[in-house]
């Protein structure tokens, strides 16, 4: 099977084209990284020197990646079920797109103001740390492995929570109940995330590159899976 | 019941002038049209014994018909009849549960979806237009999605085919409805289809732009395309269609509007006089070409005639020696809306008992 560029290239500028106009979606990808942000910066700002020591031990700040893997949720979750609601689905069905060339798009589409959204979000805190923090504390936070960590991890767990929330959006038929379950399902990259910056789970090149590489093979099978399980008859119909 | 038929007729299509077509640019884009139709003698659309179930519900049973190339074939039935679902069967959207097909000369079947889906366009009935979105930017994402070459020239064709250059750039939101209908159209003549299915396409729009859509469909049926009009307007069927399907399930009939109405309706003359006829059976038995003749009124008599030409006449000349001051002689037209809901009532009929 052969993807056609331009097809997945129509998807995408259609759907950030929606994206950038739809206010309710907008305004839900800037709430969560807000929530992430602001309790650990009143944290971060009350830490006093003798607290640099211990956090030069952790990755306190990898616990941002809960951002790339909680934004896309909200626009992936809604862009099949969405579309469906609206009535736009079936025209765009009965065009010569094949699903996996739909699907890619609808990703891409959500992917690239995720990671955006996250690098910003991720940058400003930094900003507010290097300026606000005490100097000891801010240079026990902002290390070289964990800026590393949060360039390469955020669009691969964004990627694989775009397949979830996709997945759960061909199969839901509302969309604020698909933009729950997406959330949900993303809670366990979540934690996952948060035990590593806490150090219950322990971070290191290896542990590291093997993530990464089973982000990546995840996010391959669940483009092919959900593109496998997207039903047209189904979505256009509600039977079967 | 399981009917069947094959080839156009010719007959009950609306005459538009080319200068309508001109105007909006398409013959430049579909050429004369005669080259494509004479290219094959496949038709463009072969179903049979095409059944669609969800479920235990039958949407569609044993349907078999064909359409020609250059066809304009118009679907008619009532609300749950199984139109939309024979469509979107034909479009590959669904799969039928049993029975074969084929679109544009491609047998139905999962494989051949893409290259099925590239040679037909549809038009839902619900335009499906991304409301935020504007009209350009609408069909920009469509022509990506056909490929079509040159996309800025293909839309702005298409945009002047249904009168709309002038809100190119408008949100579909804010567009009324039958604006956005015809959006819809200009979206499904992007691709240059071979096969164009059309559902309710005049739904919403006031006379003078279902006019310019009625026009838009015989230009495109000249230069070749086939039209598959799915409508409820049976005045537009019985105008541009040159045969119809009446579906109700399972198909019910289908023919040329005119042969369907000898089929089903005996020809009658309808004779009015002046003053109650003392013994019309004296005057109209035995009259050539008369079959037989009821009253239908205090002064106004029905002939079942076998041919109005022979009748007429012969009629006249009786009433005449009889002295009878006659007021009129006509032939009764039956309409396609005539058919129609003659079919669906028997078929309600056969449903009560």
């Amino acid at each position: 099977m052969t993807v056609s560029k331009r097809r997945v290239r129509a998807i995408f500028r259609k759907e950030l084209r929606e994206y950038r106009r739809n206010r309710s979606l907008t305004v839900g990808m800037a709430i969560i990284p807000a929530l992430f942000c602001v309790q650990p910066l009143v944290e971060v700002f009350g830490l006093h020197s003798s607290a640099s020591a211990p956090l030069s031990h952790e990755h306190v700040l990898l616990y941002m990646l809960g951002i790339p893997a909680l934004v896309p949720s909200f626009v992936a979750a809604y862009s099949v079920v969405g579309e469906r609601q609206q009535g736009t689905l079936e025209p765009v069905l009965t065009t010569p797109i094949r699903r996996e060339e739909l699907l890619l798009g609808k990703a891409l589409a959500a992917l690239l103001p995720s990671i955006a959204v996250a690098y910003v979000v991720y940058g400003l805190f930094l900003a507010c740390v290097e300026l606000w923090a005490l100097p000891a504390v801010a240079s026990a936070l902002i290390r070289l492995p964990d800026l590393l960590a949060q360039l390469f991890f955020t669009p691969l767990l964004a990627g694989w929570s775009i397949w979830i929330a996709i997945l759960i959006s061909t199969r839901s038929s509302d969309v604020r109940v698909a933009q729950q379950l997406a959330s949900l399902a993303s809670l366990p990259s979540v934690a996952v995330t948060t035990l590593v910056a806490l150090n219950v789970i322990k971070a290191s090149l290896v542990t590291a590159m093997v993530a990464a590489a089973a982000l990546l093979l995840l996010n391959r099978i669940g483009w092919s899976f959900v593109s496998a399980t997207f039903d047209r008859e189904r979505l256009i119909t509600g039977t079967r | 019941m399981a009917c069947t038929g094959a080839g156009p007729g010719h007959g009950g299509r609306v005459d538009s002038d080319d200068g309508a077509l001109e105007l909006t640019g398409l013959l430049r884009r579909y050429g004369d049209g005669a080259g494509r139709q004479a290219s094959s003698g496949t038709p463009a659309i072969e179903v049979s014994h095409l059944t669609k179930k969800f479920g235990g519900r039958t949407a569609v049973a044993d349907v078999s018909f064909s359409v020609a190339r250059g066809e304009v074939f118009g679907f008619l039935g009532p609300n749950g009849a199984g139109k939309t679902t024979t469509v979107r069967t034909l479009g590959t959207l669904i799969a039928p549960t049993s029975g074969s097909a084929s679109v544009a000369g491609i047998p139905l079947a999962p494989e051949n979806g893409v290259e099925i889906r590239r040679r037909i366009s549809i038009m839902p009935e619900s335009p499906g237009l991304y409301l935020r979105l504007s009209v350009t930017e609408n069909l920009e994402c469509f022509a990506g999605l056909y490929e079509v070459p040159d996309p800025g020239d293909r839309i702005g064709r298409a945009l002047r085919a249904v009168s709309l250059a002038d809100r190119a750039h408008d949100a579909c939101g804010t567009l009324s409805k039958g604006l956005r209908q015809r959006v819809a159209l200009a979206r499904a003549l992007l691709s240059d289809p071979e096969v164009l299915f059309l559902d309710e396409p005049t739904s919403g729009l006031d006379p003078f732009a279902a006019r310019d859509v009625h026009e838009l469909i015989a230009a495109l049926s000249r230069s070749g395309v086939t039209i598959f009009l799915t409508t409820h307007r049976l005045e537009e069927a019985e105008r541009l269609c040159d045969r119809v399907a009446i579906l109700n399930t399972t198909l019910r009939t289908i023919g040329r509007p005119d042969e369907l109405r000898e089929q089903l309706f005996a020809r009658t003359l309808t004779v009015r006089t002046l003053v109650p006829l003392p013994d019309p059976g004296r005057v109209f038995a035995g009259l050539p070409a008369v079959d037989s003749w009821h009253q239908d009124g205090p002064a106004s008599y029905v002939l079942a005639v076998s041919d109005p030409a022979a009748a007429a006449p012969a009629a006249t000349r009786a009433l005449v020696a009889a002295g009878a001051d006659v007021l009129s002689i006509s032939e009764s037209r039956h309409s396609l809306e005539d058919v129609y809901l003659e079919l669906i009532d028997q078929d309600k009929e056969a449903s009560r008992r």
